[in-house]
């Protein structure tokens, strides 16, 4: 009897014990392809090299890619050459020889950085450029395309300004600076739709560089002269704001078309919204931070050498104006925090 | 009479061909004239205004550099007080702070850092030139660090009467013109009607003499430069009026060389002692020709830039070729 009971006891206990293991076993399956995800990214280094910190778009950017370097824990830094390409020239020179895995680059115009592109690749060192193209092509390029921003920009004054649709044909064009890839492309852009409508007069067309109160200046002058402006094109919201100024204070906001772009930052959606932009072409920050992130995570997992396969995206671009200028088109820099 | 007369000696043309101003006022008035043949709307009221209103805030600060200059200091950190002072009030203000308590506290950062300089240069002495080049790294660094991330900073919304200062006018002539013209005035008064401004020109003119004197050198110092920040700050408040933004970068800019080419254009010589509010008006109203003719006439970028760099290199030859160096001036050593 007793026997009997132990043999149940026994019985008892190998069922419960694998019902136990069956209970253990029913944790899932490993997924070999997201441990080797994780696994590949780890520990990895990725530099991020900006025209200059400070402003809209490399904070944002900044914000995006931090975010997921931080999720798949790979280190992310900065090397802020404020302004200077010479500084910016050193930093590369001296990321050469540190060979990070990855350097996302802003190029402050299409030639500077153009050689040490090519000897940061053949170095083994991936290179993403952001936003401003060089004329060197490196593993990728994620940002807007300037030609078809310009392309936009025209066609958009040209609609208001053509012969017999506006006070007049003159319309004005305030660039950045004239080396920087978004002004090289853009006015391309600008100039093929302009030559189909040859009856549009460009009057003014001047460097900004960037500021604001130049900007100002320029357009107070220009509307001395040609009172009659019908349209203005700006390279950047930044530096528009002034542009606009200019024109409101001459009470001719009703009268000057002014279209300008940016990366889509609240502060310029502000102005679309008090109607001192009438078209502001946005191409979208936040979106292209999380374009970079994917071309990042891409080129990091990559067995491809640097430099070996050469892509690009151009990123799409929302054309923002009074009627959708809302919280999805417009972003602030603490929400992509 | 002879006061009179000593004035029509002093403009008849071999004479005013001896001094530097003289022959950058015949250089503007060459560049006025060949625009205003050239341009048909050039001599139109309405470009005049804009024309010395695109050089109005230029003006302002070169006022605030002629003192220091004057008094044979030098503040290259004018820019970097200006844009970190501006845009922290425009933060704060942002933050709730009302905008006049925002406001007070970007004079007040100014204050300070002019101030900063100031003990730097009478204490510590420190040559101007790079105490001020220091401290505006520092200040733009502080600013970039702890009171703004981002340099473009949008004037608070619903400030009006803010933005009225920028835009608005009296009796046709826009406020910032006026506010350049009343600090001319106010300037000129100072440097020619109060101690305090006699005492600059001594400073100047012979800073040891100045002290031996009783003059209160230290005293003096700190308090030119905390002007010279608190005129930048002003300048930065009539500028972001007028641009409805400030920006930080303007500190990367060229507009601090600007200054000193308004100043020195004008005839202020960086050695000190000498110059006047008059010599900051001339300056600014050149600059501001040529900026004007050049915009009008569609001038490229590069080759504007060209122009004012041939300009300022013409009227050093000139001035050195009518007034070589003498003993005096290699003594006192110019910067």
């Amino acid at each position: 009897m007793r026997q009997m009971i132990r043999r149940w006891a026994v019985a008892a206990a190998l069922v419960l014990a694998s019902a136990t293991a069956v209970q253990a076993d029913n944790q899932g399956l490993e997924n070999p392809r997201s441990t080797d995800f994780h696994e590949s990214l780890k520990g990895k280094k990725v530099v991020f090299v900006p025209l200059s910190m400070g402003f809209d778009l490399t904070e944002g950017w900044a914000a995006v890619m931090r975010q997921q370097a931080k999720r798949l824990d790979y280190s992310f830094e900065i090397r802020d050459p404020a302004w200077s390409t010479d500084a910016g020239t050193r930093a590369l020179s001296q990321l050469i020889t540190e060979k990070p895995d990855l350097i996302v680059l802003h190029n402050p115009d299409i030639q500077s950085y153009a050689r040490l592109i090519k000897q940061a690749q053949s170095a083994g060192i991936k290179i993403v450029q952001i936003n401003l193209e060089s004329n060197s092509t490196s593993d990728s390029y994620v940002g807007a395309d300037w030609t078809e921003i310009g392309e936009q920009a025209a066609q958009a004054v040209v609609d208001k300004c053509d012969t017999g649709k506006g006070v007049s044909t003159k319309i004005a064009i305030d660039t950045g600076v004239p080396t920087a890839a978004s002004d090289v492309f853009q006015l391309n852009g600008i100039y093929r739709v302009l030559k189909q409508h040859p009856a549009i007069q460009v009057v003014s067309q001047q460097s900004t560089e960037y500021n604001a109160e130049k900007a100002r200046a320029i357009m107070d002058t220009v509307l001395q002269q040609h009172p009659d402006l019908c349209g203005a094109i700006g390279i950047w919201d930044n530096q528009d704001t002034g542009t606009a100024s200019a024109i409101q204070q001459a009470g001719k906001s009703n009268q000057v078309f002014l279209v300008t772009s940016g990366g889509g930052n609240k502060v310029g959606c502000e102005n679309v919204d008090k109607g001192l932009f009438n078209l502001y072409i946005s191409y979208n920050v936040p979106l292209q931070g999380e374009i970079l992130n994917e071309e990042i995570a891409r080129l990091l997992q990559s067995k491809s050498a640097a430099g070996e396969v050469k892509t690009m995206y151009f990123t799409p671009l929302t054309q923002i104006t009074k009627a959708n200028s809302n919280p999805r088109n417009c972003w602030t820099l603490d929400d992509l925090k | 009479m002879v006061a009179s007369e000593a004035i029509l000696r002093r403009w008849r043309p071999r004479n005013l061909l001896r001094s530097q101003e003289g022959i950058v006022l015949l250089l503007a008035l060459a560049a006025f004239i060949l625009f205003s043949v050239l341009l048909p709307s050039f001599l139109s009221p309405g470009n005049l205004i804009a024309l010395v209103r695109s050089v109005s805030i230029l003006g302002v600060l070169a006022l605030g550099m002629a003192l220091v200059v004057i008094a044979r200091g030098i503040d290259v950190s004018m820019i970097a007080t200006m844009v970190v002072s501006v845009a922290w009030s425009f933060v704060l203000a942002r933050d709730g702070y009302t905008f006049g308590l925002a406001l007070a506290i970007g004079a007040g950062f100014a204050a300070v850092a002019g101030l900063s300089i100031g003990v730097l240069v009478a204490f510590g002495e420190v040559a101007p030139i790079f105490a001020t080049l220091a401290a505006g790294s520092l200040i733009y660094g502080l600013g970039r660090t702890f009171f703004f991330q981002l340099e473009m900073q949008n004037v608070p919304p619903g400030q009006n009467w803010f933005a009225a200062i920028g835009q608005g006018s009296l009796f046709g002539i826009p406020l910032t013109i006026v506010a350049f013209g009343v600090l001319c005035l106010f300037f000129h008064l100072v440097l020619t009607r109060t101690r305090f401004g006699w005492v600059l020109y001594g400073m100047g003119s012979n800073p040891s003499t100045a002290r031996t004197t009783g003059a209160p050198i230290r005293a003096m110092i700190m308090a030119q430069y905390i002007i010279s920040a608190l005129i930048a700050y002003l300048a930065g408040l009539i500028l972001a009026a007028s641009a409805a933004a400030i920006n930080a970068r303007l500190f990367n800019s060229t507009m601090i060389y600007d200054i000193l080419l308004v100043v020195v254009l004008g005839g202020i010589g960086l050695n000190g002692g000498h110059g006047r509010v008059r010599n900051v008006i001339l300056g600014t109203v050149f600059v501001g020709i040529l900026l004007n003719g050049m915009t009008i006439l569609n001038i490229d970028y590069t080759v504007q830039n060209l122009v004012k760099g041939i300009v300022l290199l013409l009227a050093i030859i000139a001035d050195s070729v009518v007034n070589p160096r003498d003993e005096q001036t290699s003594q006192q050593g110019d910067l």
